[in-house]
């Protein structure tokens, strides 16, 4: 196994490719709850019974290591990593918060690309995650299901004809599924209309959070939005609904940024141009002033203002400015003081690099 | 506990059966004691009671003056994990999967709350879903047994029942 692989590249390969409308929807993700049949829930489960199940997606991995999307896949146990190796998994969303901290017996199985991740223990004894650039939901949504069925010819699930399949919280009852994209809105902050959209969001049934999940606060513009209902309708119509809300909200920031460009084309490329030069020139810089100005940067790439710097660049240094990256640049824990410092380093290093050598 | 009648799943009802003033009482399921308290009386009916009860799996008692399921919940506890309901408040989660069996009468006003629904309409299990056709099948049957009896027609009913026989024996396999 190459752990190095995993934490080493800020960019999983997953997200090299470019996805259907990837100006504004950077991922699409479809996360599914299991839990197997006569097993309590991983909240209550003693140490053996745990372990018990991770001897068993580890033995259901290996009598089909052959198959295509586990090629190369990596199993990966939480008490073999230190605390910084799984922060970094957690900032580019491989695994949850809580398998990373509270799972003591948590474990990931880890496709090559990072597109699946299995993970084990956590919430609930096994959570199939997809994710997919841009937005192709019903594409998450069928490799998940194409690796549940995969799994369950393995075990048998817990599963009620009334409830569907049971799981630990009834928030993720029936099917257990969590369909999420990120999106990139900055056009509609800077017209001030997240303010009236994200209610409305919230209205239809959806949930709306910043990038890092729950109670994370939104940072350089970027919205996780989700559906919350998991009973009583089928998969796809909850993918469907959420599809279309997502195709809206497109829409709109579209507007947006169309408006801009036709009422305030120069105050736009220059709030672009001055972000770009804090980004390349400062030495001290916090997270959330990077991810601001990394968001203006974005939206001056998408709408061909600025030539200097890629889209890509652009989604690697947001991941790479997380605390977990830094310190594993770094070599060490730092402070948040120093991670300023670093912070502010690494960027101006990464498009010093790009200068000289562009990657498009 | 798990309740005597169908061995399936938890006892939570305390169920207070009074036969000829000889009290009885029995701790069952929710579905059993529902079914127990929900027995038609058939006057005259002595072998269609047979017939139905031959199906819904209770004692003939013709001379039954009181049938009465007091649903107490008694400190509601899980058997199979002992998580008790007071303990799911306070974590919001769920410690088995029977859980769900236990809590039930709980749950269906909660699910209501989080999803606007109480039933499943998503993925259906591979290894389930033989099993599932046949047990909605065998929901469908039996209501048209109960509707053909009510209607008194007897060989109509005993047709349906020869059915539902053979797909519980199907289903047991
Ligand atoms: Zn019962
Ligand atoms: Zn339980």
């Amino acid at each position: 196994m190459s752990l190095q692989h995993f934490i080493k590249n800020a960019i999983s390969e997953w997200m090299r490719v470019k996805g259907p409308q990837s100006d504004i929807v950077f991922s699409s993700r479809v996360r599914i709850a299991r839990n197997l049949a006569g097993l309590p829930f991983p909240t209550l489960s003693t140490s053996s019974q745990a372990e018990e199940v991770v001897r068993m997606v580890y033995e259901a991995w290996q009598k089909d290591s052959d198959l295509p999307f586990l090629k190369k896949a990596a199993f990966i146990r939480m008490s073999d990593l230190t605390p910084l190796e799984k922060r970094v998994l957690v900032e580019k969303h491989l695994i949850s918060p809580q398998l990373a901290e509270e799972s003591p017996h948590g474990a990931v199985l880890l496709s090559q690309d990072e597109a699946i991740s299995i993970m084990i223990n956590e919430e609930d004894h096994i959570r199939i995650q997809c994710l997919f650039p841009g937005l192709q939901l019903e594409k998450a949504w069928e490799m998940a299901s194409h690796l549940d069925d995969w799994l369950e010819k393995h075990f048998t699930f817990a599963f009620d004809d009334q409830c569907g399949y049971l799981t630990s919280c009834p928030t993720n009852l029936g099917t257990g599924i969590r369909a999420s994209v990120m999106v990139h809105l900055p056009a509609l902050a800077m017209i001030q209309q997240l303010p009236r959209l994200l209610p409305v969001i919230t209205q239809v049934g959806l949930a709306v959070r910043g990038i890092y999940g729950e109670g994370s606060e939104a940072l350089g513009q970027l919205y996780q939005i989700s559906n919350q209902v998991t009973l009583g309708q089928s998969e796809e119509e909850i993918i469907d609904k959420l599809q279309g809300v997502v195709r809206q909200i497109i829409e709109h920031e579209l507007d947006a940024r169309r408006r801009i460009l036709h009422q305030s084309a120069l105050e736009l490329e220059d709030r672009v141009y001055r972000s770009y030069g804090i980004l390349a020139h400062s030495r001290v810089i916090d997270s959330k002033e990077a991810m601001q100005r990394l968001s203006d940067v974005r939206l001056g790439v998408d709408l061909n203002l600025i030539k200097e710097v890629s889209a890509s660049v652009m989604n690697e240094l947001m991941v790479m400015i997380q605390p977990g990256f830094l310190q594993q640049y770094a070599g060490q824990r730092l402070d948040p003081e120093e991670r300023d410092v670093r912070r502010a380093k690494l960027i101006r290093e990464r498009l010093l690099m790009e200068n000289n050598n562009p990657s498009e | 506990m798990l309740c005597p009648e169908c061995g399936k799943r938890p006892a939570t009802i305390h169920y207070t059966k009074i036969i000829n003033g000889n009290k009885t009482e029995q701790y069952l399921c929710e579905v059993c004691a529902h079914e127990k308290g929900d027995v038609p009386t058939f006057e005259n009916g002595f072998s269609f009671q047979k017939l139905l009860s031959s199906f819904l799996n209770f004692e003939p008692s013709f001379s039954e003056h009181e049938s009465r399921a007091t649903v107490k919940h008694q400190t509601l506890r899980c058997p199979t994990c002992g998580m008790t309901y007071n303990q799911f408040g306070k974590f919001g989660r769920f410690g088995c999967s029977d859980c769900y069996y236990t809590f039930r009468t709980h749950l269906e006003p909660m699910l209501r709350r989080i999803h606007g629904h109480t039933t499943h309409r998503g993925k259906i299990p591979e290894r389930t879903k033989g099993a599932l056709k046949i047990r909605r099948k065998l929901e469908l049957l039996k209501e048209e047994l109960a509707r053909k009896v009510q209607a008194e027609e007897f060989e109509e009913a005993a047709k349906i029942r020869d059915q539902i026989r053979a797909l519980q024996e199907q289903l047991e396999q």
